[in-house]
């Protein structure tokens, strides 16, 4: 089961970040279909917010069709992201990583990096491809 | 939230005035709390916040209008809560023999995950401690609302995480209404979801946080486009000023505008005691 962690100075509301963790679970496949997210009352007495932050979180994710809410059962995931399983996943990760070491060594800084991934992916989806 | 549901009030007062020796500790006080809220009165020393929270759970009969909860509440206050010389499970058994409604399986269950042993004379427990057992023997009596008078205050920040641990959690669990005071904002910020400010006696704010803090804005900008602007409040100095304004307003590029946070949105009404956000047509501004 997903353990939230709040970051208090973030400046990123509370729900978001509820949500921006599921998500990120999510992506790195240590949430799969069929898992149940802790119950509201589960995550207050750990981080001590409010329930309806929690609610609001999960409605976010519910909207997004990611989780659905099972009355008197819980919250479960309805699916994951893009259908790329766990290794699919890790494959494309090595990618990314030898291509932005490939990259350092080219001369480009952090912000070159993701300006030029930014570009690439606009130009991506301007073609249709993304 | 501002979902357009009709919520039920559990707190609701009317024209509510109490005086206390010979001046008026609140006038004309008119709110109402809505089930399963938790609920931040805050104001400075003076600000009637301990009348309007005794007057709340019927401890001090107001002298004009009048005060209703929807069930039972219960109070702790915030000076010793607790019988010094009483043990623990003497207080447990104090509470059992003195309520009607009382769930001691399920204080001493909440004793026991917070580590409170039983037999410990309430005088010697730490103060988070006899925070908890103040919380838990008001819990017992299984209220709708529960009003707490500075429950944070003198608990270091570990004691504080688990109190609001413990009223979350009751929250969630079955929809426990809670009206609790503080003078840390920042306690409050991610605890509770509604907000009165009170200011030498009167009413100023009274509202759902996230529909406050939406319908506000903090300008910021040169003192003299602040000339015939309505705000809450301003401060500046000099040739610089910052004001919190109500509402949505398209300003010209002098300005910059951004949302104010939960702190500055309370320091904005303290600041000027005239101003009030309320609901309804008590809610007109200054």
């Amino acid at each position: 089961m997903i353990e939230f962690q709040l970051d208090r100075g973030s400046g990123v509301a509370t729900y978001l970040q509820l949500v921006h963790q599921v998500k990120h679970a999510l992506r790195l496949g240590t949430l799969r279909p069929g898992d149940q997210l802790p119950t509201a009352r589960e995550v207050v007495e750990k981080l001590a917010i409010n329930p309806n932050t929690v609610l609001k979180a999960y409605r976010e994710l519910e909207r997004e069709g990611l989780v659905t809410g099972r009355p008197g059962l819980g919250t479960f995931v309805e699916r994951g992201f893009g259908g790329a399983g766990l290794a699919e996943h890790t494959r494309l990760r090595r990618g990314l990583a030898a291509w932005v070491r490939e990259a350092r060594d080219a001369g480009l800084d952090e912000e070159d990096l993701r300006a030029l991934f930014a570009a690439v992916l606009s130009d991506a989806s301007r073609e249709g491809v993304a | 939230m501002s979902a357009p549901i009709l919520e039920v009030p559990v707190l609701e007062t009317t024209g509510l005035g109490v005086r206390r020796r010979r001046a008026w500790a609140l006038r004309d006080c008119s709110l109402s709390v809505p089930a399963g809220r938790v609920a931040a009165l805050v104001g400075p020393n003076g600000a009637g916040k301990t009348t309007l929270m005794l007057a709340a759970v019927g401890l001090l009969a107001p002298d004009r209008g009048h005060v209703s909860v929807r069930g039972t509440a219960a109070f702790v206050a915030q000076d010793k809560p607790l019988y010094e010389s009483f043990t623990v499970g003497e207080l447990l058994e104090f509470g059992r023999r003195t309520n009607t409604r009382w769930d001691g399986e399920g204080a001493r269950a909440r004793l026991d995950v917070l580590g409170v042993p039983l037999g410990r004379r309430a005088g010697r427990l730490s103060g988070g401690q006899q925070a908890q057992v103040a919380i838990t023997l008001a819990l017992a009596r299984t209220p709708d609302l529960l009003v707490l008078d500075e429950p944070l205050a003198n608990l270091d920040p570990l004691a504080r995480h688990d109190v609001m641990r413990t009223l979350m959690g009751e929250v969630a669990g079955r929809g426990l209404t809670v009206l609790l005071s503080s003078h840390v904002i920042a306690d409050l910020e991610d605890t509770c979801d509604w907000l009165v400010v009170l200011n030498g006696g009167r009413l100023q704010v009274s509202g759902d946080i996230d529909d406050l803090l939406a319908g506000h804005l903090l300008l910021s900008g040169p003192a003299e486009a602040a000339e015939g602007l309505e705000a809450v409040s301003a401060t500046g100095t000099g040739r610089h000023a910052t004001l919190l304004v109500r509402g949505d307003r398209a300003l010209g590029p002098r300005w910059s505008t951004r949302r104010p946070n939960l702190d500055e949105l309370v320091m904005g009404y303290l600041r000027s005691p005239q101003a009030a956000a309320l609901p309804g047509p008590a809610g007109v501004a200054r």
